[in-house]
Parts: C-alpha cells; structure tokens; sequence
C-alpha cells in the first residue's frame, strides 16, 4: 500500500517507520526546513517532500493521485482537516486518517466530514477515567464512521441486575451486552451468564445511547455526574 | 441584518466599517486583544475575543442570527474551515472566505463557498495596469 504521511513531527515520523517496516511504501511531507534535515538524515531522502502539505501542487508532487491512504498528522487542526477534505474532495483518495489536537475541534472534523479521526488528548482522558476508582461508566473506545461505541459499567451491589440473567435484562434498544468481566477475567456474555455485583459489562452501543444504558445500568448514579465521551470532546453544550 | 466577520487585520476592520456604514450589524472576531484598535473608537459593533474555530465563539458573535459571514483571518485553511462551519453548522446562505491559494480558492468554490482570491484578483489588476501603458508584445 502506498500511504502519504502529512505531518513529520512525532507521529508522522513514527507512522512512517512503522509502516515501511511492515513493507508499505509512504511519502512524507514535512514544512519545517530543520526538522525536514533531522529525518532525511535517518529516513534518507527518498520518500521525503519539503513543502506545505495543505497546498495541493506539494501533495500532487509527493504522489497524491496514486496513494490508497492519506494521515494528515500536523500540529494544526484546521490543517489535518483541509488535508483530509482536498485528498477526499479533489484526489478521491479511498482512505483518510486524521489527528485531531484539539479534542474541541472534534465536532468540526466530524461536521465537515472527516471521519477517520485519532485524538491522543481524549484516548489519554478516556484511560485515565478508566483507572479511576470513582467511575462506574467509562467510554473505552468509539469507532466513529462505524457509529459504533464500546463502554464499560461496573455492576454495584444494589444494581437492579446484580443476581440476574442477561437474558432477562431489558435493554435500551440497539445495545449489545457482548462481554463480562469478572475479577479480570473477561467472558462472552450469553443469555445464560448470571451477573453478579462486582462485575465490570462491556457493551457495544450506537452513539446517544449512553445516558439510556446508564439509567437501566446505574440508576443510581446522578446522570449528569457522569462525564459521557460525546459530550467531553464537544463544545456544544 | 447581521454580519460576523473573522478576522480583525486591515482587511476585516475595514469591510467591519463598510459594513457598519451601509447599515449593517456587525460582529468581529479576532484572538488577539490588541485587534480592535483597527477598528477605530467610533465603532458601534461588536467585537469578540477569541479563536473563529471555536462554535462556542461564534455563538458568542452571534453567529445563530447571522445573515451573512465572512471569514478573512490571515489563514487560508482556517478560513475555509470556519466558512464550511458557518455553512453546515449554522446554515448561514451567504458564506464568503478569502484564500490567497487559487488552487484551494477553487476547490471551494466548487463546493458553494463564495471565495475570494486576492492573487488572482491583484494578478487580474497588475496585467491590466501593464496594459494601459498601451505597449504591444513583438515592439522593441
């Protein structure tokens, strides 16, 4: 496969490494004159280009036109997103993945169509919630052009579950109760699996589900205690 | 009618007064504070700090009631970024967004942004300003 890299900072130019030691081909685009002399130096010059990655003659002359994958990986949001849009819009390039910075841009890219989207700040902000004590509802993962979410809930001894069949629990419609786990051992759940209090489900959801889930799951929580990924990365209100 | 602009430079705060003049009202936005000086003392119109790639400051130049936005910060992408939101967010009908880069300047006007290309346009001038010298190519 042949992936354009935008973006020869951290990210970039570990993408880039790890991909061609997987025997993919990549073109790198780089705009800073001595960080572009830093990586020429191990990465050598072939696979690079010196120029802005948002103008269109520098992505054209780094090979555009023929590349199955586009990273857009700059520092600038609004960058990544007109890299995303000119490779989709003008070169109908099959694949784009994004970094989004800022995790309040994150509405935008998913406005203007950038789907493909990576935001370390939010995956950090997710783990850490994760490992938090406090938190009986956490967002693990969201796969957004698939519109699908994955969260985690601690089953508390009051729980309205704890004791009962996943069979018998009335979902929220399109959640899927697809695994448990059990002092760190993780089961598939069936219709048959018992839950008891202690237990962390693992569930699959479309997006705007989570507050249903919450109040079948964890009644007792305080909604709006409850810091949902959808509402954390946007500035809408 | 209301106008948000983005982008308080030499280009904003003038098209900002224009606008005021002709009767307009009008919203500035720009991230830095020192901006508004541009815009004289006499200004009646707002003016907001912050990053035009924010809803939350777009929202607070009242861009939800706005006829018309025009984006012309110092950025090309930023500026049609800003434009698209303007457009898809807040179904604002007549979006216009200044990109120096006639390449980019087209894709987006293919895409329904009223874009306006300074380089072009000065290049359009400059040709024309040779021309009314009234020399012809092949002489001396």
């Amino acid at each position: 496969m042949f992936v354009l890299i935008v973006g020869g900072g951290k990210v970039g130019l570990n993408t880039a490494r790890q991909l061609l030691q997987l025997g993919h081909e990549i073109a790198l685009i780089e705009q800073r004159k001595v960080r572009y002399d830093l990586i020429a130096e191990g990465l050598g010059e072939d696979a690079l280009v010196f120029g802005d990655g948002t103008e269109i003659w520098v992505l054209e002359k780094a090979g555009i036109g023929r590349a199955d994958m586009v990273v857009a990986v700059t520092g600038d949001d609004e960058d990544n997103i007109m890299i995303s849009q000119v490779a989709k819009l003008k070169f109908g390039v099959p694949k784009v993945v994004a970094r989004v910075n800022n995790p309040y841009n994150q509405p935008t890219f998913d406005l203007l169509g950038v789907e493909n989207t990576v935001c370390a700040t939010t995956a950090m902000l997710n783990l850490i919630m994760h490992e938090l004590p406090a938190h009986r509802f956490v967002h693990l993962l969201s796969l957004r052009r698939e519109r699908i979410e994955v969260v985690e809930l601690e089953v508390s001894e009051n729980s309205a579950f704890a004791g009962t069949y996943v069979q018998d629990i009335d979902l929220p419609e399109g959640v899927l109760l697809a695994a448990i786990v059990r002092a760190g051992n993780a089961m598939t759940a069936r219709g048959s699996t018992e839950i008891l209090p202690g237990d962390y489900v693992l569930c699959l959801l479309p997006p705007g589900k989570e507050r249903e889930l919450i109040r079948v799951f964890l009644p007792e929580e305080e909604p709006e205690r409850v810091q949902l990924e959808s509402e954390l990365d946007t500035s809408e209100g | 009618m209301h106008v948000v602009i983005a982008g308080c430079g030499r280009v904003g705060s003038g098209l900002a007064r224009d606008l005021v003049t002709q009767g307009f009202e009008v919203s500035i936005v720009d991230e830095s504070p020192e901006a508004f000086h541009l815009l004289g003392d006499e200004f009646p119109g707002e003016f907001v700090v912050g990053r035009a790639l924010d809803w939350e400051v777009l929202r607070e130049a009242g861009i939800e009631d706005a006829a018309a936005f025009v984006a012309c910060t110092d950025g090309d992408n930023t500026n049609i970024v800003i434009a698209q939101i303007a457009q898809k967010k807040y179904g604002i009908g007549c979006v216009v967004a200044r990109v120096y880069d006639p390449l980019r300047a087209e894709l987006f006007a293919q895409a329904g942004i009223r874009t306006v290309c300074p380089t072009r346009d000065v290049r359009v001038s400059l040709l024309d300003a040779v021309r009314a010298c009234k020399i012809t190519p092949g002489e001396g």
